[in-house]
């Protein structure tokens, strides 16, 4: 729609087909009329003292309203269309020899990068943040869904490939858990808000093992239940293609079902970790080395047969924390620990 | 070592609430650009004390510090900016990087056709990109800084915030510890316009104003000791 058609439009019926214009007016406490006024009525009536108080005069105001309804249409038509496919073209190590691999992720695989601290984990994760096309250290370049990425949006920013999922986050607002979600949801400009709330909270609840509820405070939910609510809410939410973990916290939250659930979200999911159990459960471990990539292990059948071992372990560790948190004492400790090294029947 | 002087430099102005990670931010952009050969220097703008000059020199770069006392940062800065661009050229920077306070989110020095930085601390909260005015509403590149610590889903609500606020800038999230997202302001730094003098160059926005008896030193409170540009609150 032309600027000028835009301008004579009925302010209500804008707002309908484009719900973010009220979160933009509001912003600058500005009530929308219900009325037959146009835009441009609309826009000439706000009082100039008021505009002053936001560093604006109508002129700006105006622009800086097309200025984001342009952004948002192109927000939204991002979304839909969703990227299946990145490959990472060989770059060269520290020492500049050629990387002997080019990888290719694909939306619901998971893939561990493992390596010894140094090795140049970081500076491939970065890589792929930056869209890199053969101008940073490592000469890599970066392609989605076999193409390379128009330079002028990557400058932008507009596409944020990777979405986090670290340890060292935190839930900065005091907010509620459904209206924290709800406020995610807005900005993410879904049709379905309720019930994509509805989604996120029951999925982190069932994560989380521990129950709250929506009424909860975020800045109150325990280790685990802010561990899970935020991968529910990454798997549900986020506009990036790829997840990128660095460590499940081994506690309070269902590890294997949180991969699961990223993977069914057509996720590219990433971890950066050597917890056996979670490297396992990749489908490839990217081996880093040098600053390169060395090696792409494919995870064997032998390694998934050794996952059932693992989960017994698991389990076992499960019950005997469950045991201490119950404030019993676990007698059996030698056994059990034998156990836990001997036999894999859970 | 002498370097020959410059007809015109890269101009840049970095603006940002305090302890939004200006400093850092600017050190892990341009020391991979000097590791390049690029010879970059930096004017520090600050209030009343500053010891990130320190930090300048520690990384050896050439660093101006000014201190604006009891006035203006904004005005303060305005005043001083041409001669700071002439600093540059003699020096033989190729890019000379403007970081001035940003004490007050009035705060508004950037200056049309240089190139304009606004860096923001995403831990401060989402309500932030509303709040602060001017420098962040007319930069060209606002710079997200803090996200490492703070939830995936705050990150995207705050960069939409941003871009309600100011649609046409880049947003680039960069970490100021560890540099990382670094690369694309890089790149905008090397695309910035080169200026050779400020004559004629006008300001995006207008600076924070006021001129009233306590600009001039007055320290009483009351009515009649208020005169010239006062505005009052309504209280009915």
């Amino acid at each position: 729609m032309t600027k000028t058609r835009m301008l004579d439009q009925k302010v209500s019926t804008l707002v309908k087909e484009r719900p973010y214009l009220l979160d933009f007016f509001t912003a600058m406490a500005i009530t929308l009329p219900r009325d037959q006024t146009s835009l441009k009525e609309f826009l000439q009536a706000i009082p100039s003292a008021h505009l002053t108080e936001f560093s604006l005069d109508h002129q700006s105001l105006t622009n800086q309203c097309f200025d984001f309804i342009e952004q948002m249409e192109t927000f939204s038509s991002q979304g839909q269309r969703s990227i299946t496919e990145v490959t990472i073209k060989a770059g060269h190590d520290k020492n500049g020899d050629p990387e002997q691999h080019e990888v290719v992720l694909r939306v619901g695989e998971v893939v561990a990068v493992v390596g010894p601290t140094g090795s140049g984990k970081s500076r491939l994760l970065a890589d792929i943040e930056c869209l890199a096309q053969k101008d940073t250290p490592s000469g890599r370049q970066v392609l989605l869904d076999g193409e390379v990425p128009d330079e002028k949006k990557r400058l932008s920013g507009d596409q944020q490939l990777v979405a986090q999922l670290s340890q060292n986050m935190n839930f900065v607002i005091d907010l509620s858990v459904g209206a924290f979600v709800r406020m995610h949801a807005e900005s993410r400009l879904v049709s379905d808000v309720d019930s994509r709330i509805e989604q996120i909270f029951r999925t982190a609840v069932e994560l989380a093992g521990e129950p709250f509820t929506l009424e909860t405070p975020v800045t109150a939910l325990s280790g685990g239940q802010s561990r899970a609510l935020m991968i529910a809410d990454v798997a549900c939410l986020s506009a990036s293609p790829i997840v990128l973990i660095d460590e499940i916290e081994n506690a309070g939250v269902d590890r294997r079902r949180a991969l699961e659930l990223l993977v069914k979200e057509e996720k590219i999911v990433l971890m950066a970790t050597h917890d056996p159990l979670l490297a396992l459960s990749a489908d490839r471990r990217l081996v880093i080395g040098n600053g390169g990539i060395v090696a792409v292990l494919e995870t064997d059948n032998k390694e998934r047969q050794t996952i059932l071992e693992l989960l017994g372990i698991d389990k076992r560790l499960a019950r005997m924390r469950d045991l201490i948190r119950k404030g019993n004492r676990v007698s059996s400790l030698t056994k059990e620990g034998a156990s836990l090294l001997g036999s894999s029947q859970v | 070592m002498s370097k020959p002087v410059r007809k015109s430099i890269k101009l840049i102005t970095v603006a940002g609430p305090p302890s939004s990670g200006k400093t850092s931010v600017i050190l892990r952009t341009i020391e991979p650009m000097i590791a390049r050969g690029f010879t970059i220097g930096v004017v520090k703008f600050d209030c009343l004390t500053s010891e990130d000059h320190h930090r300048y020199n520690e990384a050896g770069i050439s660093v101006k510090k000014g201190l604006a006392g009891g006035l203006c940062p904004d005005h303060f800065f305005i005043a001083n900016i041409d001669q700071a661009l002439q600093w540059g050229k003699k020096s033989g920077f190729d890019l000379l990087v403007i970081e001035s306070a940003g004490l007050c989110n009035r705060c508004s020095p950037h200056i049309r056709e240089v190139l304009a930085v606004c860096v923001i601390d995403q831990l401060s909260g989402v309500h932030t990109p509303r709040k602060i005015g001017p420098m962040l509403k007319s930069a060209d590149v606002v710079v997200l800084t803090k996200g490492d610590i703070v939830s995936q889903a705050e990150r995207e609500v705050f960069a939409f915030r941003v871009r309600q606020v100011n649609a046409r800038a880049a947003v680039l999230p960069v970490n100021g510890l560890t540099g990382q997202g670094n690369l694309l302001l890089q790149k905008h730094f090397q695309n910035a316009p080169t200026t050779s003098s400020l004559e004629n160059y006008k300001l995006r926005f207008t600076m924070p104003a006021a001129l009233c008896s306590y600009c001039l030193g007055e320290t009483r409170i009351g009515q009649d000791c208020q005169i010239g540009n006062v505005k009052t609150m309504d209280f009915s």
